[in-house]
């Protein structure tokens, strides 16, 4: 996993084909990601956003391709390899999927206990200065109970930061949020980039965030099993030549405003 | 000037984070190098300095492979110990990201506050009363409303769920047959073989049939069903409401005007007072036909004597005192676990823990019910 060369892509994935059991939800999806790259997977509901999102991180394994993180396989990997090339993934999961029983600063802390050599004062400072960059400070003693769905989702961004990852996945991260929550989040995804160069693949069907942050889309078909388009949403919404395509997207082009600048940092 | 490189070996391995120290007259020049990762091993400030005691630090970005949140705590070290010795740090080297994001840090370190949540040995006492006291409000709440539920259910029958009532009946009764079916006749076999080894010590071994028929029907029938059921169904009650809590189906019930109690419970309640004493009945037959296979088998009785002395040692009333047992362990199994249920606090280990009580209140329960039973019905002389 070569992470300074600017020439290795943050993910490659080709060929793959996803499904659970013998059901196949995608067949042959082939894309890459550039380093420090905001790239939005979208699609309509049931079109396999979630699933493909599932099989990149290796929570499912798919039954064929590769996937390709900064020019390593992934998928092909061995167990322990894999864990390896994990620490440099973070993931942030709908809901947030915030450990019940741990309050917020233990839950970003996790992470770094287990990987890291720092010791219980610099675990500390470190994961409250990552729940301070979700705009969480103030509530490292709260439990995940104790806090609304917007809050778990910026906490979750915060433990999936944990470890500094290269590449970090979104799995709808502006649904059940309200508009200005959403944007809010939105922001804090091109604050992060620019900052720390991270690359973010962003599952969602959100118009607003599409237009907002994404350099650039994938867009997933139900019935086609596949892409069906790629490139700058804003392009695609008037220039796509799949109907299909340009009504998805048409309805959200004037209601978005971009969010933040649209350039990957250097 | 000297020149002197932090790690041992003179040539490094790319991949390791690396400090070279140059004094310059006043200066201490630190260049950064390598690649840091938060995932392994940093250099420290304390070591690299090694007791000498610079007056200017400068921090240099040398040739970096990969950095991250490991150079920021490496950098923070220097700053917190250049403040406490009050010398001269120079950051001006390093990019805008990592200054910003030591901004952060520091802004952290100095806001942060340590919230205390421990409490003392006096205030936890008085916690503890308030909950219990608030917990047998709760109880006699819960049983109030179940009440009122039952008076309303006796004035409109057609308003019940009769089809979940069945469906629980179905769960609760014809699903818990195997388990009921093992462990009564195990219970029948266990009584038999104990009873067997005193009996014949008198040439009374016939009394055997007496001893398991009475036992089984006055007493383990009931009382070993309930507790098959306070494990298998309290704790499914518990979890299923708990879950419907969590889910806020219990809420969408409230503000449509549904009484929760009339929806979900009665129909449980019902279907574990009325499955109960059949399984008890269910339960009898089988652990004495147990106690059968022993006297067969061990002190060779004939079945149908077997059979015979137990019908002469049971009447009615025995039956109907078990059974009316088994319908009150099924109330109060049944009111153990919807209550825990609803009461869940909202999250995965509220679950758990509603489930856990459940069934721990519900043997609870069994158990002094069938105490208080004891004595009323030695007082009747039934």
């Amino acid at each position: 996993m070569n992470v300074s060369d600017p020439d290795v892509y943050a993910l490659d994935a080709s060929g793959l084909e996803c499904g659970y059991e013998s059901q196949v939800l995608l067949q042959d999806v082939s894309f890459q990601v550039k380093r420090g790259e905001i790239f939005f997977i979208i699609g309509g509901s049931g079109c396999g956003k979630s699933t493909l999102l599932r099989h990149l991180v290796g929570l499912n394994q798919p039954t064929a391709g590769t996937v390709k993180f900064f020019g390593e396989c992934f998928n092909a990997a061995t167990a322990d390899r894999q864990r390896e090339l994990l620490k440099r993934i973070g993931v942030l999961y709908q809901g947030g999927a915030l450990w019940s029983s741990l309050n917020l600063l233990e839950n970003v802390m996790l992470p770094l206990e287990e990987y890291t050599p720092l010791n219980a004062a610099e675990r500390a400072e470190l994961a409250c200065m990552k729940l301070a960059q979700v705009g969480l400070s103030g509530y490292d003693s709260y439990y995940p109970a104790e806090i609304s769905g917007g809050m778990k989702k910026r906490a979750g961004l915060a433990r999936a930061l944990a470890l500094d990852p290269a590449i970090v996945f979104f799995d709808e991260p502006s649904a059940g949020l309200d508009p200005l929550t959403s944007r809010k989040l939105d922001e804090l995804i091109v604050n992060l980039r620019d900052l720390l160069g991270m690359t973010c693949v962003v599952v969602s069907h959100e118009l607003a965030s599409i237009f907002g942050i994404a350099d650039r889309v994938i867009m997933l078909d139900k019935s086609l099993k596949g892409i069906i388009a790629e490139g700058d949403p804003r392009v695609l919404a008037k220039e796509s030549t799949n109907p299909r395509v340009r009504e998805f997207l048409g309805r959200g082009e004037d209601a978005a405003a971009p969010a933040g600048q649209k350039q990957p940092s250097p | 000037m000297l020149n002197l490189f932090a790690m041992s070996d003179p040539i490094p391995a790319s991949s390791d984070p690396r400090v070279l120290l140059r004094t310059d007259g006043e200066w201490l020049r630190v260049e950064l190098q390598g690649a840091w990762r938060i995932t392994e091993r940093r250099p420290l400030w304390a070591d690299l300095l090694a007791g000498s005691d610079p007056a200017k630090v400068k921090l240099a970005w040398g040739r970096l492979d990969d950095w991250d949140s490991a150079l920021l705590l490496f950098v923070f070290e220097v700053r917190q110990w250049c403040r406490t010795k009050n010398v001269l740090c120079d950051l001006s080297d390093l990019p805008d990201a990592l200054q910003r994001m030591l901004r952060q840090l520091e802004v952290v370190n100095e806001t942060r506050l340590v919230v205390d949540r421990s409490r003392d040995f006096l205030s936890m006492v008085g916690f503890a009363a308030q909950d219990v006291w608030a917990k047998t409000k709760e109880i006699t709440t819960f049983v109030g409303e179940c009440v009122i539920s039952a008076v309303g259910l006796l004035k409109t029958p057609h308003k019940f769920r009769w089809r979940d009532c069945l469906e629980e009946m179905q769960q609760c009764g014809a699903m818990a047959l195997p388990i009921v079916s093992l462990i009564s006749l195990l219970v029948g076999l266990i009584m038999a073989y104990q009873s067997a080894v005193l009996m014949r010590q008198f040439g009374a071994d016939i009394y055997v049939a007496d001893a398991v028929g009475l036992v089984m029907v006055r007493e383990m029938g009931a009382m070993m069903t309930a507790i098959i059921l306070a494990g298998r169904t309290g704790a499914a009650f518990a979890a299923t409401l708990g879950n419907m809590k969590a889910g806020e189906e219990i809420d969408a019930l409230q503000t449509l005007g549904i009484r929760p109690v009339d929806f979900l419970v009665m129909p449980r309640l019902v279907a574990l007072a009325v499955m109960l004493p059949l399984l008890a009945l269910y339960a009898n037959g089988l652990g004495i036909l147990g106690g059968m296979a022993v006297s067969r088998g061990l002190l060779n009785i004939p079945p149908a004597a077997y059979w015979v002395e137990t019908q002469s040692a049971i009447d009615l009333s025995d039956i109907v005192t078990g059974l009316v047992k088994a319908s009150a362990f099924g109330l109060l199994v049944g009111l153990a676990g919807c209550h825990r249920g609803l009461r869940a606090d909202r999250s995965a280990a509220g679950v758990g823990r509603a489930t856990t009580s459940a069934v721990v209140m519900g043997l609870l329960l069994i158990i002094v019910a069938d105490a208080l039973f004891a004595v009323i019905f030695n007082l009747f002389g039934w």
